[in-house]
């Protein structure tokens, strides 16, 4: 696999990533031409007349949401790449080991206590509980799954705790909904099956925040992580310290996929299905999988949303159903194939 | 020079070292000989610090290695272990490439791709640069890393320090031929003066290539010396529990037949 063809690709990854985001923008609940789309923006320049109304529909919630999307999509992606590396093993994703669901519930407490407690005034409360709701339940999965003897987590182990732990955040979910005032009740409902119907450009400017520096990170320690796909000693006999490698990576990808589910709800198996698309397209150089998998997930969630938003027009479903009927068929395929040692 | 003083490693309470001294020299093939259980392994790796001892000490050219950084210590050690997995698509250059991470940051220079150009066309394994480490057979795949390990320790004119490959069994699973033609390529690379130690189950290999055999049993160095020395029928009856006859060829020396 050429350095040159990886290029090609990811230039090529770039143009699809943006072809779709214009799709994203024009087709919706309502369609906006590509004129009235550049009048919407022209409006935003200094000494033109307020926007009109579609104009405003058109900034304030069709386009935060595209751009969030893209944002979802890459963290989402970046976080597959980086568990899916750190756990050398490619049938593992944020989704999976509990990150989201435990994210998603952290987010959920935080408005029914928030609510009653008249916290959280403040921008960033939110994607905090969320991280620490994902903290809590990445580490309990840790925890749980760790073997007596040599404190090694399989990957049987960790999948099979990640359910039970997912299924216990989902339960605690379901149960806040049930106690929660009405309005607050149906966004936690939205939040288990995952929704870009919230965006704004608050939650644009955060989750950009931490995808980019998240990914930036991540990026910086790609040698690192090839490295530990030959083993972790072998890792280490090259030059990796590998706990502290795990730690940061650990915490790259509870901190950028928290903070994107705060704002959308649990979206699964988009880290599961990237990174796999990309190493068929270019082999495993984790370079070349980070910068691709947030080009990818961008995309994909976007075509996700794009269906979500007009299969039932003018209402729209759940992005998290959209996610997990193609993503749900792609994993069990892949553990049909049984080519990875569990 | 490598010296170990003193090292006793414990799992638990259990002790899988007791209180071994040895050092090596530069340009010396030293191999651990020993029944299973008898910490061969376990002090292969506390000599490559993968281990950290709980009482003495490893001193790389005289300097306590517990405090070398790992990214400084991968400059001039290397480990050949037994058969590596790969879960995920890597081609066999990139794997060889591996051996350059701890000399470049960020991307590979002109003279990490001509070393690893160097060390591919060394093992034979050009002709499969391309292809999938996943797709090899197990003696390829062993060449494959013997020039990844090889890269790693390179000479070029930026480390003139002493060099340090160790070996953790990197014989198993492979066929007679390979082993042979490995210990031959490990005999030519430690004359370039540098210190190698390693594990070895063959002991007509060992009583072959070595020029000094540490004879564990129960985490206790029993015997260390050259291989005439070392490899006696009364002590390899008494570690072992089999006892050899010993063969003197006139080509290659000394050969032991278990009946």
């Amino acid at each position: 696999m050429t350095a040159q063809r990886r290029q090609l690709l990811l230039i090529a990854l770039v143009a699809v990533t943006l072809l779709v985001l214009v799709a994203s923008i024009r087709y919706g609940a309502i369609d906006f031409s590509i004129a009235e789309i550049s009048r919407a923006l022209a409006s935003l320049l200094p000494g033109r007349p307020e926007p009109t109304l579609d104009q405003r529909i058109f900034l304030e919630l069709r386009f935060p949401r595209a751009i969030l999307c893209l944002l979802v999509g890459a963290s989402l992606g970046v976080g597959g790449t980086l568990m899916q590396a750190l756990f050398r093993n490619p049938i593992v994703e944020p989704g999976l080991v509990g990150t989201s669901s435990g994210a998603a519930f952290g987010s959920a407490l935080f408005f029914v206590l928030g609510g009653v407690f008249h916290i959280g005034a403040s921008l960033w409360s939110l994607p905090i509980a969320a991280c620490a709701g994902g903290i809590i339940s990445t580490y309990l999965v840790f925890l749980l799954a760790r073997s007596r003897e040599d404190g090694r987590a399989s990957i049987v182990m960790l999948l099979l705790t990640g359910l039970a732990v997912n299924a216990l955040f989902m339960s605690a979910i379901g149960f806040l909904s049930y106690i929660a005032r009405d309005p607050q009740a149906r966004s936690i409902t939205f939040w288990s099956l995952g929704t870009l119907s919230g965006a704004n450009w608050k939650a644009v400017e955060i989750v950009a925040l931490t995808t980019i520096l998240g990914s930036i990170v991540a990026l910086r320690y790609a040698k690192q992580l090839n490295a530990l796909m030959i083993g972790e000693e072998e890792a280490t006999y090259l030059g990796v310290n590998v706990n502290r490698l795990k730690w940061i990576i650990l915490s790259v990808n509870v901190v950028i996929v928290a903070v994107a589910t705060a704002f959308t709800g649990v979206i699964s198996f988009v880290g599961l299905v990237v990174p796999h698309i990309l190493r068929m397209l270019g082999g495993a150089d984790n370079r070349f999988l980070i910068v691709g998998s947030a080009l990818t997930g961008a995309t994909l969630l976007t075509l996700a949303d794009l269906i979500a938003r007009l299969s039932v027009r003018p209402a729209e479903l759940p992005i998290g159903i959209v996610t997990s009927a193609v993503g749900v068929p792609v994993f069990i395929f892949l553990l049909r194939r049984r080519q990875y040692v569990f | 020079m490598l010296v170990g003083r003193n090292i006793t490693f414990r799992v638990g309470s259990k002790e899988l070292i007791s209180d071994i001294s040895a050092s090596f020299a530069p340009g010396g093939l030293h191999l651990l000989v020993g029944p299973n259980g008898a910490g061969k392994s376990t002090l292969v790796k506390v000599l490559a610090r993968l281990l950290r001892p709980q009482t003495g000490v490893v001193e790389y050219e005289g300097v306590d290695v517990s405090h070398a950084s790992e990214a400084e210590l991968a400059k001039r050690r290397a480990v050949l272990s037994q058969a590596i997995e790969i879960a995920f698509p890597l081609t066999v250059r990139e794997v060889v490439m591996m051996g350059r991470y701890p000399h470049f940051s960020g991307r590979p220079g002109p003279t990490d791709e001509q070393i690893v150009d160097e060390v591919m066309e060394h093992f034979d394994v050009t002709e499969f640069k391309d292809r999938y480490y996943q797709s090899l057979s197990g003696g390829e795949r062993q060449r494959v890393n013997f020039a990844r390990v090889l890269a790693q320790l390179w000479r070029h004119d930026s480390v003139d320090s002493c060099r340090y490959l160790f070996l953790d069994e990197p014989l198993t699973f492979l066929d007679i031929r390979h082993q042979i033609g490995f210990m031959k390529q490990i005999r030519t690379f430690t004359d370039m003066d540098v210190v190698t130690v390693g594990v070895v189950h063959d002991l007509n290999l060992a009583a072959r290539f070595a020029d000094q055999i540490l004879m564990l049993d129960g985490g206790r160095v029993v015997a260390n010396g050259p291989p005439s020395e070392v490899l006696t029928t009364e002590l390899i009856g008494k570690v072992f529990g089999v006892e050899p006859t010993m063969v003197q060829t006139a080509d290659s020396g000394l050969h032991l037949i278990f009946n």
